[in-house]
């Protein structure tokens, strides 16, 4: 698994890093019982801070996705918990594009509009 | 202080330093944690090149001056790795040369991990230093303080050299010595997009004197940025505030948490650019 970082997004680097590994958990691309790779390898490759890379394993073990093993590394869980049905929101999101566009609002104006939303509820 | 505390890698208290009869820095107080990458930024003049000197036993200093619990002196100084900006080794000799220079100087030099870092930079063995670019000639500078397995390690400026590519893979090494060894950095530079994602911790001088120091985290999630009217102006009376910068017909302030800020106007998370440019301006204004 390879990570890219993007510091120009105003996304924190270890909440790309979290995304990233369950985009592809979620994908297939990375299977129960693969290894991630190691803060080492992560830091090595992207340049970015090896705390940054714990701080989002931790996150990642915390949310059921992965387990260090006693000196081996981290590992995709051969159970994962399940994941949220998104297949309503996708649908309900899909409508409220479809209205703004119609409305007049383009991709821009979209996107702030999400930003701006998320912003005032995660910080 | 008590047991659980951990014993910061670096301190300074009232750390100061003449140069010339005028004093360059003044009371310069801050802890830097084991392990980790702290970027010193600050204009030009502010200081950080005298900071990283004294730092580094160059240039007499008066106050406290504390490396891995002990005072500074020659008892700790093989243990700290420093990186001047000029990229300072001598320039008649080769690469080869200069690494066996490294060897026969310094007690706790790794010629496996010289070698490592000389292939990763695909650096020529025969090659002059004096005839090496900028970009080169920095990176076996710092590839000389890594060799040293520094505990601490002071880099000054150490990417305005680098072309792109080089400035990634020099990030790429810094970032795995500090996995793999935790070696705790202080990085000069006032380019401070270059250090995000690689620095969680920050030092800011002004005039020779600390503006703001500690966790990058708690640096921002200590401050909100606000853009308002002329008319939203009286809003911001009893917060405190850092910066007010004035725009066409509105201003834009960055203010500290702590009381909360004023309702009437929409606050955000600076970024650290953000919060870093309204001390800056601030202090010079």
């Amino acid at each position: 698994m390879i990570f890219r970082i993007d510091r120009r997004t105003g996304t924190a680097v270890y909440v790309q890093l979290v995304q990233q590994v369950r985009q592809a958990v979620r994908t297939g691309r990375l299977a129960p019982g693969d290894r991630l790779p190691t803060a080492r390898e992560v830091a090595e490759h992207t340049g970015i801070n090896p705390n940054t890379v714990f701080r989002a394993y931790r996150e990642l073990e915390t949310a059921g996705l992965v387990e260090p093993r006693q000196g081996s590394g981290t590992f995709v869980r051969e159970r994962l918990p399940p994941v949220a049905d998104v297949a309503d929101l996708r649908r309900e999101l899909s409508a409220w594009v479809d209205r703004a566009l119609a409305a007049g609002l383009d991709a821009g104006d979209l996107q702030a509009f999400l930003a701006e939303e998320v912003r005032h509820r995660v910080g | 202080m008590s047991d659980d505390v951990p014993r910061p890698a670096v301190l300074t208290h009232s750390f100061s330093v003449e140069r010339h009869g005028r004093r360059v820095l003044h009371d310069v107080s801050f802890a830097l944690p084991f392990g980790a990458v702290t970027a010193l930024l600050g204009r030009n003049g502010a200081g950080k090149t005298t900071l990283l000197r004294a730092m580094a036993g160059l240039l007499p200093h008066r106050g406290t001056l504390e490396i891995l619990g002990r005072p500074s002196g020659d008892e700790v100084r093989p243990r700290v790795g420093y990186v001047g900006q000029h990229a300072p080794l001598y320039r008649t000799l080769s690469v080869a040369e200069t690494l066996r220079a490294g060897a026969r100087l310094n007690p706790r030099w790794s010629a496996a991990h010289a070698k490592r870092l000389v292939d990763a930079a695909g650096l020529r063995r025969s090659a002059r230093v004096g005839r090496l670019a900028p970009g080169q000639r920095m990176r076996l500078a710092v590839i000389m303080a890594l060799a040293k397995r520094p505990d601490v390690l002071l880099l000054d400026e150490p990417f305005a050299p680098l072309d792109p590519v080089a400035r990634t893979e020099l990030a790429g090494t810094l970032m795995a010595e500090v996995a793999a060894e935790g070696t705790t950095v202080l990085l000069a530079t006032h380019v401070v997009a270059e250090v995000d994602g690689m620095c969680d911790h920050v030092v800011l001088l002004g005039g020779g004197r600390v503006l703001l120091a500690g966790g990058i985290d708690e640096a921002v999630d200590g401050h909100r940025l606000a853009v308002g009217d002329d008319t939203d102006r009286a809003a911001l009376a009893g917060a405190d505030v850092v910066e007010v910068r004035p725009g066409s017909g509105g201003f834009t302030a960055l203010v500290r948490t702590g009381p909360p800020p004023p309702a009437a106007l929409t606050w955000q998370r600076p970024s650290l650019e953000e919060l870093v440019l309204a001390y800056l301006r601030e202090d010079s204004a």
